[in-house]
């Protein structure tokens, strides 16, 4: 389980947060400041939906975006916990080592897309591709999430509060997806599976971590058939 | 017993024996052809075409005297951190799983030795390879196997695979037998399965998304990093355009001949074009845009002789890139093999089952005891001299053509044999001035 930001946690940096105003600098100087922080803790200011905001943090800072963001926000995060105070646009923490990423508002596609750990929490909706040949990470959507999402998940744990567009979980491996609205045409070798008690602590712990207080009851489990693990001609249909 | 054609028998040109063998395989085992290697039907080629050497209009450089050099930067338009290599052979992107991680290291050394780069592959970046690669590009890729930031800014260049010669239009694969303990724990992917990679990027769609893309990735690397974007040659004119325009510093394009750890024979064969048809189209597109020279073009798919080399450079390639002769260089389809190959249908000089794992060479394997075979100094060597070998046979087609470097050969400088080769090398019949599709 991906540990809360310090922010989110409650704890205060003892430091005031260095401020980046992105009408003063560019990304690339905001970026550049980041990625070898002289401070524990930044805020970014009219961000105004720019690309690659807090992409490549490898260090465990606080980085606040009071704003909306563009492409690949805090992409390819290791350590780092980000918070962005609005919607951000498409792959939000793609490829997400470690750390936290908090969506206040809505995500476009791919959000938390090849991620291979920590936790992407999007308070609103997340659009389509959501978890894409995700690889480890905790997505935890308070929304709903678009079509295809899950498509190719290999490991770790979709979470959607709302409802699951077609397609959830096409040709997914050893991902676990919980949705807890409704869900349209399952995507290929996706299977609705027995919610378990272990499932339901796992649901807890990652809704807890979210700060959403839905019953981990009211959710329904998917994941793989495994029937698409060997390639056979008597699969034709399924691809 | 007596060859069926000396008996009055006659074979058909349309279900030849390999056709028959692959009907007949389709209906005993329900499923297609997978295999290794590249694109194995004659299409026009780099021995269409001749070199003018020099004689009373063109001066000669002298060999062994006169300087002819051979080193070219790769990927100044944006990054800070430009590749400078010695030589303008490159090893292409060849996954760890796909090859052993002997061959992955041997590839390194060898690269290294001659001073030029290798390349990641479909699977992320083992310790071995980068330990012995002074130049290592690395590879993102659809599947995104392996892809950890750490390497990235480890890597000294990052190529984004938008497809290869082999399968354009496809994504990777890696049958069970190859999916070990090891293997799986870099692709995050149950041990045994037979994988199935995807063919389009999950995080971006289209040129414009592209250029965002690459944006991050700079971004995320300090744009020291130069990013190359490779395409298998199909619509290599619009294709590299766009590229261009999505802001890459390196387009790469491999041709139909290229090879591939693991494809449908049904894709490799019939879907994209030779590199000879590609390269003009690649050149064109560059120059149209005021950008050839500035964006450097690498092509690979069928280099075998420093003529290929050369001839690739004359068309206007500022370095290509080797994978099926580099694994051939390793000990690839060695006659030492030959019982070996027999044992398993196949033949020294037409195994390319590299998708089942039990290259007997060690290198298309992830077996412990055969991929043990290959010695990875040993086979560094080997790679070794086959780079310097391809790149004294370039020096001396253009000290023939009497330039001082491999660059400065040019179109002008060839002529084909074939109409074909004419046509797609854009390049006059020989003997005549005559290029197919520009008139008389």
């Amino acid at each position: 389980m991906a540990a809360l930001s310090r922010a989110e946690a409650g704890e205060r940096d003892p430091a005031r947060p260095v401020t980046i105003d992105l009408h003063d600098v560019g990304v690339r100087a905001l970026n550049a400041e980041v990625h070898a922080p002289s401070a524990s803790s930044y805020e970014v200011l009219n961000p105004q939906g720019a690309h690659s905001i807090a992409a490549g943090i490898h260090d465990e800072i606080d980085v606040h975006v009071r704003g909306h963001a563009g492409y690949f926000c805090a992409g390819m995060n290791q350590r780092g916990h980000v918070v962005v105070d609005g919607s951000v646009g498409t792959g939000v923490a793609e490829n997400m080592m470690s750390g936290s990423v908090r969506v206040r508002g809505d995500a476009s596609q791919s959000a938390g897309a090849t991620g291979r750990g920590g936790l992407l929490v999007v308070g609103g909706s997340a659009s389509m591709r959501c978890g894409i040949s995700m690889k480890g990470i905790d997505i935890v959507v308070g929304g709903s999430v678009g079509p295809m999402s899950a498509f190719m998940a290999q490991a770790g744990r979709l979470v959607v509060c709302g409802d699951a567009g077609d397609g959830l979980g096409d040709s997914v491996y050893e991902a676990r997806l919980y949705v807890r609205g409704s869900v349209g045409a399952l995507g290929a070798d996706c299977v609705e599976k027995p919610l378990r008690d272990e499932h339901r602590a796992e649901l807890a712990e990652l809704l807890a971590a979210a700060g959403l207080d839905h019953d981990p009851g009211e959710f329904r489990r998917y994941g793989s058939a495994r029937g698409l693990y060997h390639f056979t001609s008597e699969h034709t249909g399924s691809y | 017993m007596q060859d069926p054609s000396q008996r009055g028998l006659r074979e058909s040109a349309t279900f030849d024996r390999a056709s028959i063998a692959a009907i007949q395989h389709a209906a005993r085992t329900g499923v297609y052809d997978i295999r290794g290697w590249g694109a194995k039907r004659a299409v026009p080629h780099f021995d269409d075409l001749l070199f003018l050497g020099a004689s009373m209009s063109r001066y000669p450089l002298e060999g062994y005297r006169e300087r002819c050099d051979t080193d070219v930067v790769l990927g100044d338009r944006h990054a800070t951190r430009p590749l400078h290599l010695d030589v303008p052979v490159t090893i292409a992107g060849m996954s760890f799983g796909a090859l052993s991680a002997q061959a992955k290291e041997a590839l390194g050394r060898g690269a290294s030795e001659v001073g030029t780069s290798t390349t990641t592959g479909d699977g992320g970046m083992t310790d071995e390879e980068r330990g012995e690669s002074k130049t290592l590009v690395y590879q993102l890729l659809p599947s995104r196997y392996g892809m950890n930031p750490d390497h990235l800014r480890a890597a000294d260049a990052i190529e984004v695979v938008l497809g290869q010669g082999a399968k354009p239009g496809g994504g990777g694969m890696l049958l069970g037998q190859k999916i070990s303990e090891r293997v799986a724990e870099m692709r995050t992917l149950p041990a045994g399965i037979d994988q199935r990679s995807a063919c389009r990027h999950p995080d971006w769609t289209g040129p414009d998304d592209l250029a965002i893309k690459i944006g991050e990735l700079r971004e995320i690397t300090d744009w020291e990093k130069p990013v190359y974007v490779k395409v298998g040659a199909t619509r290599t004119y619009y294709d590299v355009k766009l590229a261009v325009a999505a802001g890459a510093d390196v387009v790469v394009v491999d041709g139909m001949q290229g090879g591939t750890a693991a494809t449908q024979e049904v894709f490799i064969e019939h879907v994209g074009i030779p590199i000879l048809a590609a390269i003009p189209q690649a050149v064109a597109a560059l120059q149209e845009l005021g950008m050839h020279r500035r964006v450097q073009l690498v092509v690979s798919g069928g280099i075998r002789t420093g003529a290929d080399v050369a001839k690739a450079l004359a068309l206007g390639a500022d370095a290509v890139a080797i994978g099926t002769a580099a694994l051939i260089a390793l000990g690839d389809n060695d006659p030492q093999y030959a019982a070996e190959y027999e044992a398993m249908g196949s033949a020294a000089g037409y195994y390319d089952d590299f998708q089942d794992g039990r290259d007997p060479a060690g290198i298309t394997t992830q077996d412990p005891e055969l991929s043990a075979r290959l010695d990875p100094v040993e086979g560094g060597r080997r790679v070794a001299n086959y780079l310097r070998v391809l790149t004294m046979e370039a020096q001396t087609l253009a000290r023939a053509c009497g330039k001082a470097h491999v660059q400065h050969l040019e179109p002008e400088d060839l002529v084909a044999l074939t109409i074909e080769a004419a046509a797609m090398a854009r390049v006059p019949l020989a003997g005549t001035d005559w290029i197919p599709g520009r008139g008389f």
